[in-house]
Parts: structure tokens; sequence; C-alpha cells
């Protein structure tokens, strides 16, 4: 079914279209038309969930807690301080191993206060053990929530994992979305069924103290299991694109014109839309740049990112936050992975601010010259 | 960020008695007698049986009930659950428990 709508709407129908049984949700600037709309659809007898009006982000995350380990998948969304009041919980799901899914309508974390758009709030969480995939437009957003339950729940990783989507400017965008049929969502994505849970008759411990002796053992066991994630990311794009049509690079990162491409911007959700659109401009005039979107954060796809920048002269990463003090966090990490070829890391479209056609130019010309003029895309 | 071989565990550990469930879930509640807090232990108390006068005081005194007579009647440590406070050694009378560096 084709219809234009927000990609705050999407993420909802994806939740709607998962079949998740409880949404614990507190409503915060951007992320409140989800929680609205999926308030719509339950009351409107379309969807049939719980949503528990928690008194805040903290208990949002918490009730996930409960509500998973009774084996009913389960949804929230948030953003910025809303999301930051969750964190003592974060680390407390990924560690249970409950496969959670998150939607963050990304925004910058006050002070001062800004309701606008920037990964501030997601990227502060990257250790947190929940797989992070950041999207691009409303259509994605549908097909990522669907991918994200078949990506947690797989035997293989059984991790919390977020959905990163730009505030307003993605969130509150109307786009096409091809929506996928029900039929065809539940069979690609099985109803839940959790090893461990909640049963008074086969009572059970969970989320004991882990003693110096195991705990190194139990963290071993997440990471391998983040790392699992990589194939498994892969695999649900994969089969998603054999059942709906769809899919997005090799699930990890997406590529634009980098087949021959000499330099290249990297960067995260929408500002991708824009290095597109700039990238083409300048194939017009015979420049051969690309763009590479990293899709997936947490793992991180250290061998497609080797890939995709093989021959690479240059490569520009565009950071929607930083990490004070030090530089770009996405940066840092790219740097890391690609010791051979030369990278600039700028801070762009923090709080809000436009990242334009202009400032990806001037990027471009920076790789051209082999000198970075600037670090920040003011 | 190097690429460091990796060997995969997919399941569940096992670590001597305990199974190492991924998210730590504990499937047989009360196997509390299954985990070795003697592990936790950085001096072991030592009876010297030829200074022991069966007093009972050590015990008595022991937080963890982790001193018990055996067969013969002589005062022994359950160094499965000592945790190696050393109260038995302060606390003895005739000063016949010593202590000794646990090392590895």
């Amino acid at each position: 079914m084709k219809l234009v709508i927000e990609a705050s709407e999407a993420v909802a129908l994806g939740a709607k279209l998962s079949r998740v049984k409880v949404c614990p949700m507190y409503p915060i600037t951007p992320s409140t038309h989800i929680p609205e709309r999926i308030s719509d659809y339950i009351f409107d007898g379309e969807m049939d969930a719980e949503m528990i009006h928690v008194e805040s982000e903290h208990s949002a995350a918490s009730a996930m807690i409960g509500s998973i380990l009774t084996g009913s998948r389960s949804f929230t969304a948030t953003s910025s301080n809303g999301f930051e009041l969750m964190y003592e919980i974060l680390p407390i799901l990924s560690g249970m191993r409950l496969p959670a899914v998150m939607a963050i309508a990304n925004r910058a974390v006050a002070a001062p206060i800004n309701i606008w758009n920037d990964h501030s709030d997601s990227m502060s969480a990257r250790d947190q053990g929940w797989i992070q995939l950041y999207v691009e437009s409303s259509q994605e957003c549908v097909d990522t929530i669907i991918q994200c339950y078949k990506i947690a729940e797989d035997k293989k990783v059984l991790l919390p994992a977020m959905m990163c989507l730009d505030g307003f400017t993605l969130t509150h965008v109307f786009e096409n979305v091809d929506l996928p049929a029900q039929k065809k969502v539940d069979s690609f994505l099985p109803s839940f069924k959790i090893e461990d849970k909640l049963d008074v008759k086969n009572p059970k411990t969970f989320g004991p103290i882990g003693f110096p002796d195991s705990f190194m053992e139990l963290k071993k066991q997440q990471q391998d299991s983040m790392l699992n994630a990589l194939e498994v990311i892969e695999k649900a794009n994969k089969d998603y694109a054999k059942e709906f049509g769809r899919s997005y690079g090799d699930g990890l990162v997406e590529l634009f014109e980098m087949a021959d491409a000499e330099y290249a911007i990297l960067a995260l959700g929408t500002i991708c839309g824009t290095a597109k659109a700039k990238a083409r401009d300048l194939r017009s005039r015979g420049k051969k740049v690309g763009v590479i979107k990293l899709r997936c954060f947490r793992p991180f796809p250290v061998e497609s990112l080797r890939k995709a920048a093989k021959s690479l002269k240059g490569l520009a990463v565009l950071d929607r936050h930083i990490s004070l003090g030090a530089e770009g966090p996405v940066f840092t990490e790219i740097n890391s992975t690609l010791p051979k070829i030369k990278v600039f890391g700028y801070i762009a479209g923090l709080g809000g601010r436009d990242v334009t056609l202009d400032h990806i130019e001037g990027v471009f010309k920076d790789l051209e010259k082999g000198k970075q003029s600037r670090e920040w895309l003011l | 960020m190097a690429s460091v071989e990796r060997k995969e565990s997919v399941g569940d550990l096992k670590k001597g008695k305990i199974e190492l469930t991924r998210g730590a879930v504990i499937r047989n509640p009360g196997n509390i007698t299954d985990y070795h807090t003697g592990s936790w232990r950085v001096f072991r108390p030592v009876i010297d049986q030829e200074k022991c006068t069966k007093c009972s005081t050590c015990w008595r005194v022991c937080p963890d009930a982790a001193i018990f007579v055996d067969k013969a009647g002589k005062y022994m440590v359950n160094y499965d659950y000592c945790k190696g406070c050393l109260t038995c050694v302060k606390e003895c009378p005739v000063k016949a428990i010593s202590k000794e560096l646990e090392q590895k």
C-alpha cells in the first residue's frame, strides 16, 4: 500500500506491523508523534497492544525489562534528554540480553535547550551494548523497525537495537512510503519467543550479581554477540530485499557512486541525502566523488568500510556530534579503521544547524586539495 | 580498529560448576551452594590440630558457617566457602589458627 506519511508515522506503522505487544512510552519532542500514532492505532482497535503511560523515560525503559521477560515484543521511542534519563537502564537491557527496540528521534542534548537535530543523544550511548542503525528516509524507517526485531531477537544476537532517525529533518517530513503487507511481515518476522521468561510455575532468577570471576566472561558473550550481529544485519537486509524488494547497501553501509570514486564523504542519516545530491552535481562536472552512508554504527562494520574505501584518495567524515575535548566519534573510529587513507573530520549540523550543499562542496574541495580548511561547518 | 581473530561463543559458557547463561539468567534458583565463594579469599586460615583445644570458638564466630567438625572430631575449614575473613584467627584463644596468603 502506498502512503504519503511522516517518518514518525512510518516508525509507528513499523511497530504495528511488527505486532508489538507492549509500548511503555513517554513523549518528548521530536519523537512525540510516534507514541501519538501508536495510541491512535490501539484506541482504534487496529493494534493489539498495551500502551503503558509511564511517568518518565527511566520508567519506560525499565518497564520494557519486565514486558520482554514476559515474552512480549516491546517498543518505545524517545529523544535527547529523555533518552539521557533512560541511560541507567540501557546497559541493563543489553546486559540482560533483552531484544528491546527503540526509535530515537535524534535531538541535541541540553544545555542550551534545543529541540532540533543532532546525534549527541544516541552517540553518547554508543558503549551501552545496543545495536545502532541510522536511517535516511521514511521508507527506511518502516523497513528498519521490522528488521530491528528480526536482528535483535536472532539467537546469535539477543541484544537490544535502537533505530536513530533525525529529529524534524526526518521525523516531521512527509514522504512516499510503500507499506509492506501484514501477511508478508508476519512471515518475515515470526512471533517473539523468549527462552527464559518470567513464569511463576518455573521460577528463574534474572539480573543477578556478576562477581569478578564471571563478569568478564559475560561481557565477552555480549561482545561476541555484537560482532555476530554484523552478519545477522546483512542477512536481515538480504532477506528483506527478497521479500519486499528493497535493500540498504549491504545493511551495514550504503554506497553511492563509490565504484570509481577518488574522494568520498561519510555520514549518517539525512546528511547523506544532501551529500548524494552534491556528489551527483559534481559527477556531472567530471569529478569522481561518492558518498558512504554508515547505516550501522554499532556494531562497527570494519570490513565493509575497508572494502568501500579501498581505492579512495581521501575521505571526509561528517559528525553530527562532538565528543567534547576530543573530536567527532565517527571520525575517531573511521580514522583507526582506515589507517592508509587520509581522513578529514568535520563537525556539522549540531543543534539543527543546516548542512548545506555549499558545505558539502567545500568539503569535497578540501579533499581534492588534500588540505582541510576548517573543522566546524558553521 | 584492529581486526583481531575472534573466537565466537554463541551459546552459554560453563565456568566451574556454574552455567554462565546469556544475560546471567539463573535457571535453577537456589543454586548458591554451587557457587564457591572460597575463590574470594586472599588469606586462608589454617588450623594447627596440635594446638587446637576443640573449644568451638571458631565454629561459633565463623560468619559463613565454614568451620565444621569432621568424623574424627577435628575442627576443619571448608575452603569451598571460607571467604578468608580471618575472624577465627583473631578469636582463637590459643592461637591455633594461622593465616597463609593464597597464591596462584
